[in-house]
């Protein structure tokens, strides 16, 4: 059985306790968009103040675990200034990281792998551990998947 | 420093029965999620497994033995749940579903079809877990039936001061006989007296209750009660229900199929008798005669003891937790342990009930953490989820100092 010290990394507890942009944007102009875990009841908004093709600032507010909270902080500390095929790209990495293509739930969107350096992950290495625990990918993936909503109700 | 259980149980030999308790080479396991679904003796599995092995055919159809063999075996399961609940009819008012869910749907569906029409009103109460209100929202929607809800205080309680207001001129009242996530007791036979005095049928939701405490559905005073098996010792995929007989006949049917008709034409059908009316296609042949197995095995240890046993878990659990976290831990609710089924739905501190979960885990004590399929309720409590710990007959003293003791680990590492 996989520790509790590879899901809760010093990074992970830190996002946790301390997450970092945090609260709300006047929207519009801010684009937003809700999300929610049906499973926890965990429910998030993330709000992003576009500068042309690059996300110019975002913040996040909602509750929930552990998990989902520090991916949210570390995930706007990885997007802020980034254009959108960064995003993207930063995006696939992460998912590619959760494993959700070989993830044995059978549940989640089946994604292609890609290659992908550490460095280009920064801090959010720290969440790797999250696939060793399937119930929590979703935990983890909830920012990014409203994110990509909210990018998506801004090209609509 | 502990006290004692008051109880009648050996729990000791009751974990022996109990596979999931003995693995070799297990690791400790804390079971604290029998509210969910509970673990099964071996006396379930045999017999599950000797009507595989010995005497396997569909029911109620071969004349050759082994065929009449598994007619009587599940015909006989039926008889058991009857007499379980004091049916005064046991034969004729048990219809097997899937679930209590199933069961549920069933009277949604077979009252909208007939029994109600357009603006008719459905009372409900704000504890129901989501099988118990989705359905009858779903008649709402498609029917145009209207639903009125029994408020709740914030000790867990329904709010009953306008109840003759929110009753008046219902059809229906369907009402959890414990919530799944406060515990509390509902006053039943009273609510069943107001409701049936204004003219209403009333269905229980038995599935937190059936397992517990002794049951009877003449005191409860109710037409309807919905049970599943899985959380009373038997198998998943089993539901049942039971329903007056007057009603049962009064009902149209809810699926149609084989099994459930006296004849089909091409341009019709004559619905079987009550309660097979009700039973389209195979059903649960092994999961009906597991549950019988249940049943026998439940009734051998005596309700009452598991009652006894389970509050006196309760006291214990309350006294720890309460000694040791104070004001930490925030458990939902009534305080007092009569007034409550064997759930313990808390909040920890201000961590997520899916850390607390996830650390408990770690220790063996398994937990159910989430909304625990009440979202209304969950909005009226202020919380996205709460972790629950739920008791049954294989639980001792041991797993509620193990959950003591796993929160205190992840009261530190939170810290």
């Amino acid at each position: 059985m996989p520790g509790l010290e590879d899901l809760y990394r010093e990074i992970i507890l830190d996002h946790y306790k301390n997450p970092r942009n945090e609260g709300e944007f006047p929207s519009p102009p801010a684009i937003k968009a809700e999300g929610h875990n049906p499973l926890c009841g965990d429910e998030l908004t993330v709000y992003v103040v576009m500068d042309g093709d690059a996300i110019k600032d975002i913040r996040i507010s909602g509750q929930g675990c552990s998990i989902s909270r520090s991916s949210a902080s570390l995930m706007t500390v990885a997007v802020k200034g980034k254009t959108l095929d960064e995003v993207d790209r930063l995006m696939k990495i992460f998912k590619s990281m959760m494993s959700i293509s070989t993830n044995s739930s059978g549940e989640t969107e089946v994604i292609e792998p890609i290659e992908y350096s550490e460095k280009e992950l920064g801090e959010m290495i720290a969440l790797q551990g999250v696939v060793k625990f399937p119930v929590r990918i979703k935990c983890a993936t909830l920012s990014w998947n409203t994110l990509m909503q909210a990018l998506e109700n801004r090209s609509s | 420093m502990s006290k004692t259980l008051t109880t009648q149980l050996n729990v000791d030999q009751i974990r022996k029965d109990f596979p999931i308790f003995n693995q070799p080479e297990g690791k400790p396991l804390y079971f604290l999620d029998s509210g969910a679904s509970s673990q099964k003796p071996q006396c379930v599995l045999d017999a599950m497994d000797n009507y595989y092995s010995t005497t396997h055919a569909n029911v109620h159809r071969g004349v050759y033995h082994i065929a009449e063999q598994a007619t009587e075996l599940y015909e006989s399961s039926r008889i058991k749940v009857g007499r379980f609940i004091s049916a005064p009819h046991p034969a004729r008012e048990i219809l097997f579903s899937k679930n209590a869910t199933e069961s549920l749907n069933l009277l949604s569906t077979s009252l909208t079809r007939k029994l109600l029409k357009t603006g008719d009103i459905v009372v409900l109460s704000e504890m129901e877990h989501h099988a118990n209100m989705v359905p009858w929202l779903i008649a709402k929607e498609q029917f145009g039936i209207e639903l009125r809800y029994i408020p709740i205080d914030d000790n867990g309680y329904l709010i009953l001061d306008n109840i003759d207001q929110i009753l008046k001129g219902a059809k229906v009242l369907s009402i959890t006989l414990t919530s799944n996530v406060l515990g509390t007791l509902n006053p039943i036979s009273e609510l069943a007296e107001m409701a049936h005095n204004e003219g209403a049928l009333v269905i229980g939701d038995g599935a937190q209750y059936v397992p517990h405490i002794k049951t009877d559905v003449n005191t409860l005073g109710i037409d309807f009660l919905a049970m599943t098996g899985h959380k009373m010792l038997g198998p998943t995929g089993i539901g049942m229900l039971w329903g007056k007989s007057h009603l049962l006949e009064l009902l149209p049917p809810f699926m149609g199929g084989g099994d459930m008709i006296s004849d089909v034409r091409l341009d019709g059908f004559t619905p079987n008798e009550i309660p097979w009316k009700f039973e389209a296609g195979t059903p649960p042949i092994a999961e009906a005669i597991g549950l019988g197995a249940a049943i026998d095995y439940l009734e051998n240890l005596g309700m009452e003891n598991i009652r006894v046993h389970e509050v006196s878990l309760m006291e214990y659990a309350f006294d720890q937790l309460k000694s040791r976290f104070g004001e930490d831990i925030k458990i939902h609710g009534p305080t007092n342990i009569a007034d409550r089924s064997g759930v313990i739905s808390f909040e920890f501190k201000n961590i997520h009930p899916h850390d607390v979960s996830q650390i408990l885990d770690q220790s063996g004590v398994c937990v159910r953490a989430g909304h625990h399929c009440a979202k209304p309720l969950m909005r009226h409590l202020g919380v996205n989820a709460t972790a629950r710990a739920s008791f049954y007959i294989y639980n001792q003293q041991d797993d509620v100092d193990a959950l003591v003791d796993a929160l205190a680990k992840a009261e530190a590492f939170f810290a």
